[in-house]
């Protein structure tokens, strides 16, 4: 007896293995590496629980305001003008490592010299000091009074306490991400295809401009879309040099920690929303624009 | 079509201690197809990189029609030029790729646009590749790659086209063919073409003249049939097709080297080495014993191996008529038709 339902267990086990097989759904292709299934699943639940789960959290609870309350909170005056301040300064800081983020990357990939390792090591620097660390050393130093403030008070350029102030905190924080994503593609250009440019007749400055920053634009996109959503979001180091005025020189970060201070957090939720679309539809356009700039990749 | 005379003269090159090149010369007449043939680190490459002016040598002289161009950039000299790796602009399509040389002049020298497109379409139909122009080079095969490579370096009309190492990435079978597909383009361009390889059957079968390096410098130069029946030294010799090696010594215009005796007109007494190629060994009533230990047939020929009674190596390919009664095992008798004997170098 039970002879027998093991051996019609067996069998129909041995149809359903061979239906499966014969379905050619993306479940269950064959593939020479293993794993997908479970590293997919393992993937989803470490990003529902550390990623969509709490952002979905700020949704709900920014839901519990009423339609006007919400506008009135995320859409007031001083809150338009501290996305702006944080979107605009994030974007100019990300255009500013951009341009020397590359040039940077482009020395530490292609030349040998004394201290190369030492500046190297530079590079991480902002990644690895505490925010608010650099925050009081930016700060201290472009303050009017400071080493570099003051002559710059001279010229007539306040940098502290200024909308200048957190583009240049967040240039500090950004500038890692461009260098590090486009050092390695610089380093693994191939020489030949400058060189069949240049036996070609190109100058050496349509062989940058044709050849080099063309291939270059993936990750120089990359670099830029981290640089730029590391600067939206960041804190630490901008309180300290932004001088946080109203209107002027507030960051919606900011804005976000005041409403919890004074126990709003459906308030807060509601400006971390604006801030969550916003950048998800920045971030979005940028790895359009990126897909586009890989079209050449099989 | 171009006429362009290339006389290298005395060229030396060192990397660090390393000499690539030392002391060569040479001369291309218009129109040929030469092949520079040697082993990795005889100098071959430097050669045609000096010659395309992506690298400068040391001492000597490089001269376009007897124009100095030893320190003329790249650009200046109007080569072509085709990377073993194919060296494509990945983010530009196939058409783009082509068309760079065209599209990078500036000014008067830059030809208007339609005129571009005709030439790429005429040079995308030589390398028949017509109708692939829209693609990147990601979406070709390997050899079409090459042949991209190839019309891209003769958009520019080019006064040499050279070529490193052409076919080293491919397999055999393309290999084979895209080789027939350069002889064709080159017959119907008459372009100057030099050709870097390491492959001597690619050489020999290609080429109207070949240099063989070795050691950054030239053992010799001329036609696939010279080098291969008139080596003009052991190097050659042994690089050059197939031949059994045999060192011994000469005393009194005769050279023995165990059981193998053999004549050496000319050479001087002393040690040398023999090169005997494999078909140049037939059976015969009297000759060299050889013992057989294998024997292949591969389509009209029979292949032998085997040792003679001192334990040398000897290989053999006759027609397979000649192998009738072979058995390994069993002592043959093989006669010498031909040797190349050298002194030491």
């Amino acid at each position: 007896m039970t002879v027998q339902t093991a051996d019609r267990r067996g069998s129909a086990s041995g149809a359903a293995a061979r239906t499966s097989r014969h379905r050619s759904s993306w479940r269950r292709r064959r593939s020479a590496i293993p794993g997908f299934g479970l590293t997919l699943g393992v993937t989803m639940a470490l990003l529902s629980l550390i990623v969509l789960i709490p952002l979905t959290a700020v949704a709900i609870k920014a839901a519990s305001l009423s339609p006007a309350d919400f506008a009135r909170v995320a859409f007031s005056e001083r809150a338009m003008l501290a996305y702006r301040l944080s979107f605009g300064a994030a974007f100019v800081a990300a255009i500013i490592n951009g341009v020397f983020g590359l040039l940077t990357a482009w020395v530490l990939a292609r030349y040998k010299f004394p201290g190369k390792a030492f500046i190297d090591g530079l590079v991480d620097l902002p990644f690895a000091l505490p925010t608010a660390v650099a925050g009081i050393a930016l700060a201290s130093l472009y303050a009017p009074n400071g080493w570099l403030g003051a002559p710059l008070a001279k010229i007539g350029v306040t940098a502290a306490y200024n909308p200048l102030g957190v583009v240049i905190a967040l240039t500090f924080i950004g500038l890692p991400f461009v260098v590090r994503t486009v050092e390695p593609v610089i380093a693994h250009l191939a020489a030949d295809v400058e060189e069949a440019s240049a036996s070609l007749g190109a100058s050496r400055l349509s062989t940058l401009m044709r050849v080099i920053l063309p291939a270059l634009a993936p990750a120089w996109l990359t670099g830029f879309a981290l640089a730029f959503a590391r600067g939206i979001g960041e804190y630490g180091s901008v309180i300290f040099i932004a001088g946080n005025k109203p209107y002027i020189s507030e960051i919606a970060p900011l804005l976000i920690v005041i409403q919890l201070e004074q126990f709003e957090h459906a308030g807060a939720a509601a400006i971390a929303l604006v801030m969550l679309v916003a950048s998800f539809v920045l971030l979005l356009a940028i790895n359009g624009i990126q897909a586009w700039a890989r079209r050449f990749q099989a | 079509m171009t006429d362009l005379t290339i006389s290298i003269q005395d060229l030396s090159k060192k990397f660090g201690r390393y000499p690539a090149l030392n002391g060569v010369s040479l001369d291309i007449a218009p129109g040929e197809l030469l092949a520079l043939l040697g082993p990795s680190g005889s100098g071959k490459t430097t050669l045609l990189r000096s010659i395309a002016g992506l690298e400068f040598p040391d001492q000597g002289k490089v001269l376009f029609d007897g124009e100095d161009v030893t320190f003329a950039s790249a650009a200046a000299r109007r080569v072509g030029f085709v990377f073993q790796q194919y060296a494509l602009f990945a983010h530009m399509t196939v058409a783009k790729n082509i068309a760079f040389g065209l599209d990078v002049r500036k000014g008067a020298d830059k030809p208007p646009k339609a005129a571009i497109e005709a030439r790429v379409e005429e040079l995308l139909k030589l390398v028949e590749l017509d109708g692939l122009g829209k693609r990147f080079p990601s979406q070709l095969s390997g050899g079409q790659r090459q042949r991209v490579a190839l019309s891209r370096a003769l958009a520019v009309g080019p006064r040499v086209l050279l070529l490193d190492e052409p076919f080293g990435a491919l397999d055999a079978t393309v290999r084979k063919s895209l080789r027939k597909e350069l002889r064709r383009i080159h017959d119907a361009t008459g372009v100057t073409t030099i050709f870097v390889t390491h492959d001597q059957e690619e050489a020999l079968e290609l080429a109207d003249r070949v240099a063989i390096l070795n050691l950054g410098e030239i053992e010799q130069v001329g036609t696939p049939h010279e080098v291969y029946d008139s080596p003009a030294s052991a190097f050659v010799c042994g690089f050059v097709g197939e031949a059994n090696r045999f060192e011994g010594a000469v005393t009194k215009g005769r050279f023995t080297a165990g059981s193998i005796t053999l004549a050496a007109k000319g050479v001087a007494d002393g040690p040398a080495s023999a090169f005997v190629r494999p078909h140049d060994l037939h059976p015969a009533k009297d000759g060299l014993a050889v013992k057989v230990s294998r024997i292949v047939l591969q389509g009209p020929l029979a292949k032998l191996d085997g040792h003679t009674a001192d334990g040398r190596h000897v290989e053999a390919a006759f027609a397979r008529d000649g192998v009738e009664g072979f058995n390994p095992g069993m002592t043959v008798k093989l006669a010498v038709q031909k040797a190349h004997i050298y002194p030491p170098t």
